[in-house]
């Protein structure tokens, strides 16, 4: 089975990770490039645009891009460096297979010998123990190309329910707030509506260092006299300088919405005709805020009933306004209800629609928001398309020249597919742009799981650690090796430029896909030429769905840099804002703005209840887990990158003096943190930064040093987002050699 | 030349301690792979505040005045330079004089570097790599009409008082524009202790507190 290599130093030497470095052409003076690609970086949702050097193809440096109305040439430090991710030590050059005889525990398979195996692995298991025994994991980096790509394989090629991909950590429940509140799941404003917005309120989100760039924006707002609230259990930079923080108690996110919506309705701080004209459900919400008076609400969130009323008051007073929230109301088992008790305030000051009047989530993969669109989600098909709804499976069947008896249902949850696997009712799993032994929470099970795989394929560029336990490894592409669309932050599709050749017996992700479906002998739909002929496919699937691409072409893109979706015909400019009064959508034919048929957005109660594992005598302190500004997510590229490394180089346990000093702990100590699940020894970071009941650790690295190991997997019973931000652990200064 | 319309701004309230600054310098081209700039919390057990520090390049440059060698040289447009190759001696002098600590001892090399504002890119036009990429354009290159339309409650000084010296920089810093302050009081800010409004979480007089300290 799949148990994982070893870490020896054959394993390290061979795959990493190793820290890379500028050297030999990188660090010459004078060296006139090839060309210079404009694209854009491959981390964040923000998507800054950037210019890549190239020289023999090599990427060997940036140039900023300044014209690129997004970011006008801003970067942060990952943006910068991450043209080190190319001609890399530990890039994977060719196929392998496990092979504990070999060194470092793989062997150097020829390419199509290993798309064989795999072919005949997947027949082996499906004829065996049903074509949903075989899974299929994706990830939200990937191209929309690649993602609708990755949804029609599962279905069409390999038919298996079983498919969902590492958005489900991420945007989930923003997605599914906003379709029950506004019936479309999407940033609804550009950036540019945050500069002149009188008051901006942030909660849960760590902007500086998960979406730099935003902070010009929030800050350049503040310049112009807006207001800034910021919520966070920690102050975080965006926070240093905001005009009021409300250090809410993890967890407790919605009580503080119900809170503020209980104050605007007592001091009639509210726009009655948008709420008469264009919501309905405003009544139910005013009666269940009605027992969120300041004294409870303050109780609950840990917040001062002073601070409450100061952000009512300047929320509640606003003539414009606009609501950023992230991960950090997010990532809970309530994370829908936390970002529906959001809107509710949105909706009921009436500040949505219009020029500096906005609300989104601050997505956070590359392709966060376009690759929750277009079908690799378990439950959707593209053009965001329900596949549970008979008119939609019968469109995109049509589109692929199948039945719809032939489109299986809805599948699971990415988490629910390891209790599937668990359970043996998943035997075969494929991965790309996932690596979920770091991201999932409680990975300890994760891994249990991928012990248990009977057949493991993995496509990647490096061996990342799930990657560790596969049977194949197939070489993928890195993003500036294929070409493809995005949807970043703002909901703006832009254009993912190749700058380079992948290298070795590396392929194009959705050439291998296409060579499994091949030896599979399931060609049929799988013969694309060329990134742009998927892209013209997929416009058609999406077109009269709410996610409509079907008027953006390539060159659309290039000239207007970007098109916000919807775009429903060549003549179309695109839709940089939501909900404008007046505006047509598909759902609504003129009705109103929303996307519901009668056109009005939804108010939605939003019941406050605690987290799944609260504080006992036992774990009496909470642990919130996060992001650090040098390392992305699994840390697969970033943990590979010297410069950042360097950075930040290794997670650390930030502790605020009065926990620390009763425990005994100083800064530097090293410091153990348990919860039911697990543990983890690292040092301690002493800062009065953060709350004094609640520990935080950034959760990038693996193994023994991975936060999830301690996290819960309790998760939204809506979004099925796992409950990352706010679990009970207990904490003690480290004894012994650090366990 | 570096175009006269266009001065650097440091702004150091809005910096975030992303580094991306320090990242972008190490890819100029006169100094690959070394980071020219500086940039340091203030306090980290107290404050997330960071702050970054670039070449103020003065109008006396005191690196060049204590230079036993004359190897720092300033261009006809401001801009104090690294030192000449041939002529260092790695003495240091530069390195312990400077009033911002700002040139950096390549012992590897024998010879002090320091930010030299991107003359590569500034001398063409070109904004400088940090100030370009810098996120929250703490470090910001522009016009003087350009940063008064940016930042209306900042005013730009480029005056700092050690002592009883004052400097005159080429490159401006913001200061808050109620403070009225004419100059950076570099010596006195050295032994002060934060004043305004502070954030503090104590669980023993309720989580949340703004104090006002002085």
């Amino acid at each position: 089975m799949a148990q994982a290599t070893e870490n020896t130093l054959e394993f390290i030497e061979h795959f990493g990770p190793h820290p890379a470095y500028a050297a030999g052409v990188r660090l010459e003076t004078g060296v006139e490039p090839d060309k210079l690609v404009k694209t854009h970086c491959c981390f964040c949702g923000q998507q800054c645009g950037i210019q890549l050097k190239v020289k023999d193809n090599e990427v060997i440096g940036f140039e900023p891009w300044e014209e690129f109305p997004f970011n006008r040439g801003m970067l942060c430090p990952k943006g910068v460096k991450r043209y080190l991710q190319g001609s890399h030590p530990d890039r994977l050059l060719h196929a392998y297979q496990r092979d504990p005889a070999s060194e470092g525990g793989f062997r150097e398979l020829a390419y199509d010998q290993a798309i064989a195996l795999v072919a005949a692995e997947i027949q082996r298991i499906q004829s065996t123990h049903g074509n949903d025994a075989f899974g299929v994991l994706t990830g939200a980096s990937l191209t929309t190309e690649k993602a609708y790509l990755m949804g029609k394989f599962a279905r069409m090629c390999l038919k298996t329910a079983n498919i969902d991909y590492n958005g489900r950590l991420c945007m989930v429940s923003a997605g599914a707030a906003n379709k029950k509140a506004f019936g479309i799941d999407r940033a609804a404003n550009p950036w540019s509506d945050i500069l002149k917005a009188e008051v901006v309120w942030i909660s849960g989100a760590n902007i500086a260092e998960c979406a730099p760039i935003t902070t010009n924006y929030v800050w350049q707002a503040r310049e112009y006299g807006a207001k800034i609230i910021v919520v966070d259990p920690r102050i975080t930079p965006i926070a240093r300088t905001c005009d009021l923080f409300l250090p809410v108690k993890p967890g407790r996110d919605i009580a503080l919405f119900n809170g503020i919506l209980h104050l605007m309705i007592e001091n009639d701080w509210l726009d009655h005709d948008f709420i008469t004209k264009h919501t309905v459900g405003f009544e139910a919400v005013a009666e269940h805020v009605h027992e969120w008076n300041p004294k409870k609400t303050a109780e609950v969130t840990g917040i001062s009933e002073r601070a409450i009323r100061q952000a009512a008051e300047w929320w509640g007073q606003a003539k414009s306004s606009f609501l950023l929230h992230a991960r950090g109301i997010e990532h809970h088992t309530h994370g829908v209800q936390n970002c529906l008790g959001a809107i509710n305030m949105v909706l009921a000051s009436g500040r949505i629609g219009r020029e500096n009047c906005g609300y989104a989530t601050i997505t956070g993969q590359a392709n966060g928001q376009g690759g929750r669109e277009h079908g690799q989600k378990c439950d959707q098909l593209p053009g965001a398309r329900d596949i549970s709804n008979p008119e939609h499976r019968a469109y995109v069947a049509g589109v692929w020249g199948i039945t719809p008896e032939e489109m299986p249902q809805a599948g699971v949850d990415a988490y629910e597919m390891f209790r599937l696997i668990d359970r043996g009712e998943i035997r075969g799993l494929l991965s790309i742009c996932f690596n979920p032994k770091v991201s999932l929470p409680d990975n300890s099970f994760i891994t249990r799981c991928l012990e248990k795989l009977e057949f493991y394929v993995a496509i990647d560029f490096f061996l990342n650690e799930t990657a560790e336990h596969a049977d194949i490894v197939l070489p993928g592409s890195l993003q500036e090796e294929d070409e493809g669309v995005v949807t970043q932050i703002e909901g703006r599709v832009i254009k993912i430029n190749k700058a380079v050749d992948p290298p070795g017996d590396a392929k194009q992700d959705w050439r291998i896909i296409q060579d499994i479906a091949k030896a599979l002998e399931r060609e049929k739909g799988f013969t694309f030429s060329s990134p742009r002929e998927i892209f013209n496919e997929l416009r058609i699937a999406s077109k009269g769905g709410i996610a409509d691409y079907s008027g953006i072409t390539y060159e659309k893109i290039e000239k207007q840099y970007g098109v916000f979706w919807p775009c429903p015909s060549d003549d179309h400019p695109g839709t940089p804002r939501l909900f404008e009064l007046g505006s047509l959508n598909p759902i609504a034919k003129g009705s109103g703005p929303f996307y519901f048929p009668d056109g009005r957005a939804r108010f939605n109660v939003a019941p406050y209840t605690p987290p799944a594992e609260d504080t006992d005598e036992e774990y009496p302190l909470m642990l919130t887990t996060g992001r650090v500004v040098s390392q992305f997510l699994s840390g697969t590229q970033t943990r590979r990158i010297g410069p950042l490394v360097d950075q930040y180089p290794e997670p650390l346990i930030e502790i605020h003096p009065q926990l620390a000093q009763k425990l005994g702990i100083a800064n530097g100590d090293l410091t153990t943190v348990e919860s039911r699940r697990g543990d983890i020894t690292l040092p301690a970071m002493v800062v009065t930064t953060i709350r004094p009941d609640t520990v935080f650790v950034p959760y990038h690295w693996p193994g023994r040093k991975s936060i999830n190991q301690l996290t819960i997997s309790a998760q939204d019973p809506i979004s099925k987002i796992p409950e990352y931000k706010v679990c009970a652990v207990r904490v003690r200064k480290a004894t012994g050699n650090g366990s | 030349m570096v175009p006269e319309q266009n001065e650097f701004f440091m702004d150091p309230n809005r910096c975030i301690g992303c580094q991306a600054c320090v990242q972008a310098c190490s890819e100029c081209e006169t100094h690959k792979g070394y980071s020219m700039i500086h940039l340091d919390y203030v306090d980290r057990a107290h404050s997330i505040q960071t702050a970054p520090v670039v070449c103020l390049h003065c109008d006396s440059p005191t690196c060049a005045e204590v230079c036993p060698a004359d190897a720092i040289k300033k261009t006809a447009d401001g801009v104090v330079q690294t030192a000449l190759k041939p002529r260092c001696i790695g003495c240091n002098n530069c390195v312990l004089a400077c009033p911002f600590g700002v040139p950096k001892m390549k012992t590897e090399f024998k010879l002090m570097m320091k930010c030299d504002m991107c003359y590569d890119r500034t001398s063409e036009g070109l904004k400088p790599m940090c100030a370009t990429v810098c996120p929250s354009q703490a470090l910001f290159f522009g016009t003087r009409e350009e940063i008064e339309l940016l930042r209306p409650r900042s005013v730009a000084t480029n005056q700092f008082r050690f002592g009883e010296q004052t400097i005159t920089t080429k490159v401006n810093m913001m200061l808050p524009k109620s403070g009225k302050a004419e100059y950076v009081d570099v010596t006195a800010a050295m032994s002060e202790r934060g004043s305004g409004k502070t954030i503090s979480l104590n669980i023993l007089d309720g989580m949340y507190n703004e104090e006002q300290s002085q």
